[in-house]
C-alpha cells in the first residue's frame, strides 16, 4: 500500500532538511482549487513520481500570480501578488519552475523578471517533450488513444504569446494517434474565452459565447478527444462540450493527462 | 512668358513641399504628446523587424492573394519614383525626357518595366474597388468603416488608377509623336506596352497628341504632388511612410508580456517594507492608466497613425467574431481621431485648452474594453505590428484603478486574491487538498 502512496514534498519541508529540489512546480490556482483541474496537477505529479524528478511545491505558501487581477486592470493587486511571491521564491533560492498553467507560466517568466524574480520558467508541455527527448517516456505502441482522432486547442498564452506551438503536438506524438488539427489553429488559433480575466466575469452582449464558438470547431475535426494544455480552455472547452450535449462521446483532457493515461497511472 | 510653365512648376513643387513639411511636423508633435516608453535598444533587432515586415511585407502573405497585389502597388510606388525624378527634372528645367540621352538604349527597357508596373498598379488597384464595393469582403465593412473610412480608401484607389491612366496616355501619344518625327519628342526607342494602345490615338493629328501629352503630363505630376499632401492630411494611407518606424519601434518582447507599471512597483515596495530602487524616485505617479491620448506612449500614438484599416485584426478577434463591440481596428481609428481632435485643438486653442472630451467615454466605450480576452490575435494579425492590447489594457488601467468601476464579478476576484490568494473564495489552508486526488 506504501509504495503507491505518493510524497508531494513542499519547499519547507525539503528546507528543514537542508535539501533543495531541482524543480519547483508551480500549481496554480486552478491547479490547487478547481476540481476538474485538480485531476491535471494530479496526473502531472503521478508523472513526475514516476520518473523520479526531484521537484517540490510551495504547497500554502503558493499565492495567486496576480495574472488575473493584472489583466483586469489592477496592476497595484499583481504587483503585491508579484512582489509577495518573488519574496517567498527567492528566499527558497529556486531556480527553475514548471507549471501546467499557461497564465502562470507567462506571468512569471515574462513579468516577474522586471520585479527581481529571474527563472527559467517551464511550461508542462515544454517539460514533457524534454522528457520525452531524454527517453524517459518512451513510444511503446498500442495504448487507448492509438489511431484516435485527437484535435489540440492552442492555448493564447503558450502560442501567440510565447511561441509555443510544437512542444505540446510534440507530447501528443507520442500517443500515436492521428492528430487532426481545427480550421483555426497556431498562430491562428481561436481563443477559449477566458484569457483577459474574462474566466472571472460574464461575457460582453454578442451572438455567441465565445467558448461554444471554438467548441463548434473542435467537434467538426471529427475527433473524439479535445487537448488543452491550459486549465482554463479546459474548463471552457468542456463547459462547450456540454452545452453541445457531446460529453459522452467527446471528451476534453489536459496533454499530461494524457500522458498519465498512456503511461497506465 | 516662355519660362511660365517652369515657374508654375516650380511654385507647385514648393507649395506641395511647405505643406507637407508642416503636415509632418504636426503629426510629429501629436505623436510625442504621449508618455516615453524605452524603444531605442537592440538596433540590430529593430532593423531586422523593419526590413522583414515593412520592407519585406512579411505578415502580407498570411493571405496570399491581397499581399500580390499589394505588392505590384507597393513596388510600383517605390519604382515609379524614378519616372517622377525625371518629370520633375523636365519641368523644372523645360526638357523633355531627359533621362533619354543619360540612359540611351536602356532607356526604353526603363520605360517598358515602369509601363508594365503602371499596368499592374492599374489592375490591383481595380480589383481592389471591386472587393470593397461589389465583392464587399467582409473585413472591410463594419461600425468604424462607414463615411470617411469608406470613402478615404476609394479615394486612393481611384487616384491611383487615375495617375496611372494619366501615365500611360502621355506615353501613348510621345510614342506616336516620336515616330511622326515631331519637333521636341526625340526618339527614344519603342514602348512596348503602350504600342498596343497606339491604334486609339492613331487617327488624331499632331497637336491633339501634343496636348494629350502635355495633358497627360501635367495632370500626373499634380495628381502625385496632391496625392504626396493627401498622405499627410487624413488619410490612412500615411502607412505607406510611417510604416517603417512603426515597425523600428515594435515590442521585440513575447506578446504575452504585458508592460508593468514602474510608478505602481515603488507604492507596492514601500507597502510590504521592502527596499525601493533609488532609480525610481522620480517616476511621478500622475494617472494610473489611459484616459485620454496623452496618457498613452508615443509608440501607441504612431501605431493609430500607422493603421491601414484593413481589418485583418478584427477580423481574428474572437470578440468581434462572436458579435461583441469589441473591433481592435476600431480602437485603433478612435486613437487616431481623438489625437487629431486634441491636435487641432492645440493649434486652434493653444496648449492647454481642455475640451472636456476623452479617448476613453467619448470614443471608445468601456463595454468594449472589457470584451477583450487579451489573446493577441489582433497583434498577430497586423501587417505593421500594431498591439490594440496596449491600449486595450492602460484603458482597463485607468476604469480600475483611478475609478475603482469594475463589473462585480472583478471586484469579487479581486477581493479573493487580496483575502484569500487565489480569485476564487477557497480557504488558503486548503491549497495542497488535491495531494488526496492522487491516491484515490
Ligand atoms: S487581444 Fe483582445 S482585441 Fe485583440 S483579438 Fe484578442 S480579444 Fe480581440
Ligand atoms: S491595427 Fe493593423 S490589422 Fe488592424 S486594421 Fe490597423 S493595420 Fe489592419
Amino acid at each position: 500500500m506504501s509504495e503507491n502512496m505518493i510524497n508531494v514534498p513542499t519547499m519547507a519541508d525539503l528546507a528543514a532538511k537542508g535539501l533543495t529540489p531541482e524543480i519547483l512546480f508551480w500549481v496554480g490556482c486552478a491547479g490547487s482549487f478547481d476540481e476538474r483541474a485538480k485531476s491535471i496537477t494530479a496526473a502531472f505529479v503521478k508523472i513526475l513520481n514516476k520518473l523520479s524528478v526531484n521537484f517540490a511545491v510551495l504547497g500554502t505558501e503558493e499565492s495567486c500570480t496576480g495574472e488575473p487581477a493584472k489583466r483586469a486592470g489592477n496592476e497595484f493587486l499583481f504587483q503585491v501578488q508579484a512582489v509577495s511571491n518573488i519574496e517567498v521564491m527567492n528566499a527558497y533560492g529556486i531556480k527553475k519552475i514548471v507549471t501546467a498553467c499557461p497564465h502562470c507560466f507567462n506571468t512569471i517568466k515574462n513579468e516577474y523578471p522586471e520585479l527581481g524574480g529571474n527563472y527559467e520558467v517551464l511550461h508542462h508541455s515544454e517539460f514533457l517533450q524534454q522528457l520525452i527527448n531524454e527517453g524517459k517516456i518512451k513510444l511503446q505502441g498500442g495504448g487507448e488513444f492509438k489511431g484516435k482522432k485527437i484535435t489540440y486547442h492552442d492555448s493564447c498564452y503558450l502560442g501567440r504569446s510565447n511561441n509555443i506551438y510544437e512542444a505540446p503536438r510534440k507530447v501528443l506524438e507520442i500517443l500515436d494517434a492521428e492528430l487532426v488539427e481545427m480550421k483555426r489553429s497556431r498562430t491562428k488559433g481561436l481563443c477559449c474565452g477566458a484569457g483577459g480575466a474574462q474566466m472571472f466575469k460574464e461575457p460582453e452582449p454578442g451572438f455567441k459565447d465565445i467558448n461554444i464558438e471554438r467548441t463548434e470547431e473542435a467537434i467538426e475535426t471529427g475527433a473524439k478527444v479535445i487537448a488543452a494544455a491550459c486549465p482554463f480552455c479546459m474548463t471552457m472547452l468542456s463547459d462547450g462540450v456540454k452545452n453541445k450535449e457531446k460529453e459522452s462521446d467527446i471528451k476534453v483532457y489536459d496533454i499530461a493527462e494524457l500522458i498519465a493515461k498512456y503511461e497506465g497511472l | 512668358m516662355e519660362f511660365l510653365p517652369q515657374v508654375i512648376f516650380l511654385l507647385l513643387l514648393s507649395a506641395s513641399g511647405f505643406f507637407i513639411t508642416k503636415s509632418i511636423l504636426r503629426i510629429r508633435r501629436n505623436i510625442l504628446l504621449g508618455r516615453d516608453i524605452n524603444r531605442y535598444d537592440r538596433p540590430g533587432e529593430r532593423l531586422k523587424m523593419m526590413t522583414l515586415v515593412a520592407l519585406g511585407q512579411k505578415k502580407m502573405f498570411k493571405r496570399p492573394l491581397p499581399a500580390i497585389l499589394h505588392l505590384f502597388v507597393y513596388v510600383g510606388f517605390i519604382i515609379i519614383n524614378i519616372e517622377v525624378l525625371e518629370i520633375i527634372i523636365d519641368g523644372l528645367f523645360g526638357t523633355h525626357r531627359i533621362f533619354a540621352p543619360v540612359f540611351k538604349g536602356l532607356y526604353p527597357s526603363l520605360i517598358n518595366i515602369f509601363e508594365f508596373l503602371a499596368i499592374s498598379v492599374l489592375v490591383s488597384c481595380a480589383i481592389f474597388l471591386v472587393r470593397r464595393n461589389i465583392i464587399k469582403v467582409k473585413r472591410f465593412d463594419g461600425e468604424e468603416m462607414k463615411r470617411w473610412p469608406k470613402l478615404d480608401a476609394n479615394i486612393i484607389l481611384s487616384i491611383e488608377i487615375f495617375l496611372m491612366i494619366c501615365f500611360l496616355s502621355m506615353n501613348t501619344s510621345d510614342g506616336i509623336l516620336q515616330t511622326r518625327g515631331s519637333e521636341h519628342y526625340i526618339a527614344t526607342g519603342d514602348f512596348f506596352f503602350t504600342g498596343f494602345l497606339k491604334p486609339l490615338f492613331n487617327g488624331l493629328d499632331n497637336s491633339e497628341l501634343i496636348f494629350i501629352e502635355r495633358f497627360g503630363w501635367w495632370a500626373h505630376i499634380i495628381g502625385i504632388l496632391a496625392f504626396a499632401m493627401y498622405v499627410f492630411t487624413d488619410s490612412k494611407h500615411l502607412h505607406i511612410f510611417i510604416a517603417f518606424p512603426n515597425t523600428y519601434f515594435s515590442k521585440l518582447d513575447p506578446a504575452g508580456r504585458l508592460s508593468n507599471m514602474p510608478e505602481v512597483t515603488k507604492e507596492v515596495k514601500l507597502m510590504l517594507n521592502l527596499p525601493v530602487d533609488a532609480g525610481n524616485d522620480n517616476a511621478a505617479p500622475g494617472r494610473f492608466g489611459a484616459k485620454d491620448v496623452q496618457d498613452l506612449t508615443w509608440k501607441n500614438l504612431m501605431e493609430a497613425y500607422s493603421c491601414t484599416e484593413c481589418g485583418r485584426c478584427t477580423s481574428q478577434c474572437p470578440a468581434n467574431l462572436t458579435g461583441k463591440k469589441l473591433s481592435p481596428r476600431k480602437i485603433m481609428m478612435d486613437t487616431r481621431d481623438r489625437l487629431e481632435e486634441v491636435g487641432r485643438n492645440i493649434e486652434e486653442k493653444g496648449k492647454d485648452h481642455q475640451d472636456g472630451k476623452s479617448l476613453l467615454g467619448d470614443y471608445i466605450t468601456v463595454e468594449e474594453i472589457m470584451a477583450c480576452t487579451t489573446c493577441n490575435a489582433c497583434v498577430e494579425a497586423c501587417p505593421v505590428n500594431i498591439d490594440p492590447v496596449s491600449i486595450i489594457l492602460q484603458l482597463r488601467r485607468f476604469k480600475i484603478m483611478e475609478e475603482s468601476q469594475a463589473p462585480a464579478s472583478w471586484n469579487g476576484m479581486f477581493s479573493n486574491i487580496e483575502n484569500n490568494f487565489a480569485p476564487w473564495k477557497f480557504s488558503p489552508s486548503d491549497r495542497l487538498n488535491w495531494v488526496q486526488k492522487l491516491n484515490q
